[in-house]
């Protein structure tokens, strides 16, 4: 077999086994999972019918209140979950590093690549799925996408991207990190992010200095899209950010982890 | 004869630190080599860097006939490692552990199943192979783990202080499955700091220390290499202790204790002339112990301080 072959092979066999670890381990899913989702209740029914009074109809499509609400703020719910899922990231691969079983893997002719990449489609698929059941609640809840075929299609592309972008991320804060304890703090300012930006409330409310962040910080851009292809408000130049600000990451990231891991000699 | 392993002039600094300054090794195939030293001799360096873990600063580096250094894909799919720490999936069983093995080393499926049935087997771990690791003794771990590097029938295997941490009943069984390796044809490099687990098990012991080779041989050379045995003898007070001392040849007072080491071969004539000296005297024995060489005494021969304290002589 090639080396390309065996990178392959090699990934899907530890891609297996890292989804085996999650489902021994499901508390660490359903706490991800349940963060996104408790905000998502907490910010609809507490904060939603006040809110949604002060959206504008042009960011509502037509909705008013609560609802109006709903539809604004799930699109940011769905990048707090990717948010929150890549926590899981920065976890399992700091679990990995920190524990004897890397150095196995090192002294094997293992595929190159292949564990780093076992961690990145495991956790792809782990972030994917925590989507699907958010949106689901969302929907449940009387989130309404207004979005044709195609729209859907650029959405979930734009979704798999930014994903992707902040695994890499993750997995190198789980690489940089000593022990488990700080991996599973460092990612957590990612959470905070949609906050600073258009996920709740729409930028413009915000003072100047925090306006200022708030435009410009990867969250809002790809929240103004992924929302403007779900729901049909204006998108304009926050897609070439979007996707612009998701390669950067993911190339920065990637490069990172990969030097990262090559360096590092543990113990 | 074919080298297993061969080191020449191997040197590795950890910023200014040197903790590898020359070192020469050769491990002939199907031997045990034991390196032999204590703790931040550098023992576990040496392992890393031949297991292709981290990379030596100088030095002629080759396993399994392919140099360390460029072709470390070639040592990793000949060699096996099992280190200090249990190199295991915790979240994962027994079986799976080894099924991860069998997969990444590419075996055919039928026979990786077989081939992990058979380790398992060998090493006890067939009733307790649906258990996730983590529910694991400490000996079943380190079976667990030696099986795990066993799963690539790995033709030269680094064990970096196999049984350390281990009960007496888990370090015979080790024992006899390195034994049974060696019967097979495999390499083993071990590092130990047990001396009688050198001398139990190795053709070739190298003792390190300050990161040199200081000795190197067999058991039997080594041993032959510091003078003979001695006896110990106990008195019940400071004034028989000091009689004794004067009257016998080459004795030594045993720091803060009322004993005194006495050189003697151990057979009956010397024990007997020493006793009817003694009884001459009417100097009062209170026990009598034989003490025939040992590898501890090779390492305070050759490195001038004992194995337990690394910090009593400096170079």
């Amino acid at each position: 077999m090639s080396a390309l072959s065996y990178a392959v092979t090699d990934s899907t066999i530890l891609l297996q086994r890292n989804l085996r670890r999650l489902q021994r381990y499901p508390s660490l899913t359903l706490m991800l999972v349940g963060m996104p989702i408790v905000f998502l209740l907490l910010f609809v029914y507490v904060f939603g019918g006040q809110l949604g009074r002060g959206l504008s109809g042009g960011l509502t499509g037509g909705h008013i209140g609560r609802s109006a609400y709903l539809n604004y703020l799930t699109p940011g719910i769905v990048l707090m979950t990717v948010a929150a899922a890549v926590q899981g990231t920065a976890i399992v691969v700091a679990m990995d590093m920190t524990g004897g079983i890397i150095d196995r893997f090192r002294t094997m002719s293992i595929g190159r690549g292949a564990v780093l990449g076992g961690h990145v489609l495991a956790s792809m698929i782990q972030s994917l799925v925590s989507i699907v059941v958010v949106l689901g609640v969302a929907i449940a809840l009387g989130f309404r996408p207004t979005a044709d075929p195609l729209s859907w299609l650029a959405a979930i592309g734009l979704i798999v991207l930014f994903t992707f972008a902040l695994i890499w991320l993750a997995a190198a804060l789980g690489l940089a990190a000593k022990s488990v304890e700080t991996a599973s703090n460092t990612p957590m300012f990612l959470t905070m992010l949609p906050f600073l930006g258009s996920a709740f409330v729409p930028v413009a409310t915000m003072p100047v200095g925090l306006r200022q962040f708030a435009r410009y910080q990867p969250f809002t851009p790809v929240t103004e899209t992924l929302r403007g292809l779900l729901t049909g408000t204006h998108i304009g130049a926050n897609a070439i950010g979007a996707v612009a600000w998701s390669i950067g990451i993911a190339v920065f990231s990637y490069l990172w982890a990969t030097r990262l891991y090559q360096r590092r000699q543990p113990r | 004869m074919s080298a297993a392993i061969s080191v020449r002039g191997l040197r590795k600094s950890f910023g200014e630190t040197t903790v590898l300054d020359g070192v020469d090794i050769n491990v002939e195939q199907g031997t045990v080599f034991a390196l032999l030293g204590p703790n931040g001799a550098g023992k576990t360096t040496i392992v890393r860097i031949l297991s292709t873990l981290i990379d030596a600063d100088a030095g002629e580096l080759t396993v399994a006939g392919a140099d360390v250094q460029r072709d470390a894909e070639q040592v990793r799919s000949a060699i096996g490692v099992t280190g200090q720490f249990s190199a295991l999936d915790e979240m994962l069983t027994g079986q799976e552990n080894m099924m991860l093995m069998a997969r990444l080393r590419h075996l055919p499926r039928e026979t990786g199943v077989a081939r992990v049935r058979e380790l398992l087997e060998r090493f006890e771990l067939t009733d307790a192979a649906a258990r996730t690791a983590s529910t694991y003794s400490g000996g079943m771990r380190r079976r667990l783990d030696l099986a795990m590097t066993l799963v690539g029938s790995p033709s030269v295997i680094f064990l970096d202080e196999p049984t350390t941490g281990l009960d007496p009943r888990s370090r015979r069984t080790m024992w006899e499955s390195i034994r049974a390796l060696v019967a097979a044809g495999v390499t083993i490099f071990l590092t130990t700091q047990y001396l009688d687990e050198a001398d139990e098990l190795a053709d070739q012991i190298a003792v390190l220390d300050h990161g040199r080779i200081v000795a190197q041989g067999s058991a039997e050379q080594l041993k032959a290499r510091i003078p003979g045995g001695h006896v110990q003898l106990e008195f019940a007070d400071a004034e028989a202790l000091e009689s004794a001392g004067g009257l016998l040849d080459g004795a030594a007072v045993e720091d803060g204790k009322l004993v005194l080491r006495v050189p003697n071969d151990g057979s009956v004539a010397a024990l007997r002339g020493l006793l009817a000296q003694l009884d001459e005297r009417q100097i009062e024995v209170q026990r009598l112990a034989m003490h025939t060489p040992d590898l501890d005494d090779v390492f305070f021969a050759v490195t001038g301080h004992p194995t337990t304290d690394e910090e009593v002589v400096t170079r």
